[in-house]
């Protein structure tokens, strides 16, 4: 599939998650991402690969840990309520080092909320989620072809540091058609699966765990895991710079925040207002230093979530005082319009008249 | 010339084990891994360990393992079986994991109809935790977490999980055994023989295999007592025998 075909962005993902050789998917339905497994019924039948509705989030999460640490490439895909049911099995992964891709199409919570996008599982995704001290890569897709693009690499990282990874997309992402290109990437070189669980013919025993009690040895594991993360931190972060360098508010959005934000900027940029984009496509590791260089240069942040501010903690915490931060959101499956971002550029760029 | 009549199962390692005296789970895997051995599936065998007594598993079984978390083994199993037709898998769960927490998984991939054969430690009580009501506690018998005995009235009659899978379609062999005397260890061999076998041999459906097994700490009683309660208690409510297949 090679040429540009007009899809939803759940089933684009899917198609290229199979073009990404994952060998595995299994889900539950939750709205807004029903297009996933509906489309993986089908298409991973035709390619004789596994496809399984479980019986739970929490059968699916567990069933991803069973194909994953065999050494298959295998994901799920759910909608916030979903994921969160999801975080004892991320944690278990986590611990066992196990790589998958998890997609997230967020929506409202939190509780059952409603079904509209949102943005509001920031925290969950990029602080741990589940128990213990771990992270996951996290990626925000701003569009169907990032979504499309984003998971052979999810996969690729994922295998590549053995950790679990997370599309975080939303309502608007996994619904809306776009125009996209779904190749097949040629596979990259990864290091062997040498842990794998395939029979211990001819080698010794193979253990996947993450129960460790002698003494000392949980702490040493901690250690160890967090020295893979700081290589991922130094290594993976992955953001767009739009119209920076000489901006005077520079607006700090991930996801279709992003795009709305792209567009107040555009009419702000018309009217000789010097605005411009930092957009996290990872946002685990978080751009901290793109942020911190920027805000050397004294400009006004504006994060734009749709949330009630998660993501502008980590942005205070990148610009560490040099510059003002201010948020503004739309929680609960509030959509945030061009006009609404460009009338708070406005207010936090129109100079005071003298008196 | 000596001939040698008994050795140690080469899918055991050669290490003392951390379960109590009198503890029924050195019996079973001895068990299973006598079965391994003689069915020649020792390289192509992934076991799971549960979260209870048996969660250091991987420690004496030599073959392939994964620790998962609380009673999700069943969901885990079926990932890797999916993926994997030509290895077999077997689970190994206690009766907390099995009977409480992981009730939806094992009731599930039984309704799947997963080619997985799963080995079910009754003893009737949480071990690894320090003794509290499991579901298959019996009726009166005092537990961390229920003092006076179990009461059906608030606490519930003990859980007959076979019993309930015996029914679904996608359960292929279901059978009950103890751990309490010879005669039945060996019949719990055949069992356990049996419901590797099928696996092997691709049929289509879940095997289980239930021991009915000695907990003399939690049980407060002697490792010989802890036999006979199983004998003359535990097989009232838990009658031994084929269910299914």
């Amino acid at each position: 599939m090679t040429d540009k075909v007009l899809m939803c962005g759940n089933e684009a993902m899917a198609e290229s998650a199979i073009q990404a050789g994952c060998d595995a998917y299994f889900g539950y339905p939750i709205t807004p991402q029903n297009e996933v497994s509906a489309y993986m019924s089908k298409r991973m039948a035709e390619e004789k690969r596994v496809f399984i509705q479980s019986e739970s989030e929490l059968a699916a999460i567990n069933m991803v840990f069973g194909a994953s640490a065999t050494g298959k490439r295998s994901m799920t895909s759910s909608s916030s309520p979903g994921i969160s049911l999801m975080q004892e099995g991320i944690s278990y992964l986590a611990a066992a080092e196990l790589p998958c891709v998890i997609v997230n199409v967020m929506r409202g919570g939190p509780g059952l909320g409603n079904i509209a996008p949102s943005q509001g599982d920031y925290f969950q995704s990029v602080k741990g989620g589940g128990h213990g001290d771990y992270h996951c890569i996290v990626f925000g897709p701003s569009g169907v072809q990032e979504f499309v693009d984003i998971v052979p690499l999810a996969f690729d990282l994922a295998d590549k540091y053995r950790i679990p990874a997370i599309i975080l997309a939303d309502g608007i992402i996994g619904q809306m058609m776009e125009p996209v290109t779904i190749k097949k990437k040629p596979r990259v070189k990864l290091p062997l699966k040498d842990w794998a669980l395939t029979g211990a013919d001819g080698r010794k025993q193979n253990i996947v765990r993450s129960l460790w009690l002698a003494d000392g040895a949980v702490e040493q594991h901690n250690y160890d895991l967090q020295a893979k993360y700081r290589q991922i931190e130094k290594k993976e972060v992955l953001c767009e710079q739009y119209k920076v360098d000489d901006a005077d508010i520079v607006l700090v959005a991930y996801g279709i925040s992003a795009r709305i934000a792209r567009g107040a900027i555009e009419r702000a940029r018309e009217l000789g207002i010097k605005a411009g984009l930092i957009r996290p496509i990872t946002l685990w590791p978080f751009p901290s230093e793109q942020i911190s260089k920027t805000a050397d240069k004294l400009p006004v942040f504006l994060v734009v979530e749709m949330s009630c501010g998660q993501m502008v903690e980590d942005v205070r915490l990148a610009v560490s005082g040099k510059a003002p931060v201010v948020f503004w959101g739309r929680p609960g499956g509030g959509i945030p319009t061009v006009e609404q971002v460009f009338e708070k550029i406005q207010e936090l760029t129109i100079k005071p008249k003298k008196k | 010339m000596m001939q040698k009549v008994f050795t140690r199962s080469k899918t055991l390692k050669d290490c003392p084990t951390h379960y109590c005296p009198g503890c029924g789970h050195g019996i079973a895997h001895r068990l299973i891994a006598e079965v391994i051995d003689e069915l020649g599936i020792q390289g192509k065998t992934i076991g799971i360990a549960p979260v209870g007594c048996a969660v250091l598993a991987y420690d004496y079984f030599d073959v392939d393992m994964v620790e998962v978390a609380h009673g999700r083994a069943p969901a885990v199993a079926t990932g890797m079986k999916r993926t994997n037709p030509d290895k077999i898998i077997f689970s190994y769960q206690g009766d907390g994991d099995l009977a409480a927490i992981g009730t939806a998984e094992i009731i599930h991939a039984a309704h799947r109809a997963e080619q997985l054969t799963v080995v079910f430690i009754n003893n009737a009580v949480f071990g690894m935790t320090g003794g509290q009501m499991a579901p298959t506690t019996m009726l009166g018998q005092i537990t961390a977490t229920t003092p006076q005995g179990r009461q059906a009235d608030g606490q519930g009659y003990p859980l007959q999980v076979s019993e309930l899978l015996s029914i679904l379609p996608g359960a292929i062999y279901i059978e009950r055994c103890g751990l309490n005397n010879p005669p039945n260890i060996r019949k719990a061999k055949a069992a356990l023989k049996h419901a590797f076998e099928l696996q092997m041999n691709n049929a289509k459906g879940l095997s289980l295999v239930e021991l009915l097994s000695p907990c003399p700490t939690y049980w407060r009683l002697t490792p010989p007592d802890a036999m006979l309660w199983i004998q003359n208690e535990m097989t009232k409510v838990f009658p031994l025998g084929r269910l299914k297949g």
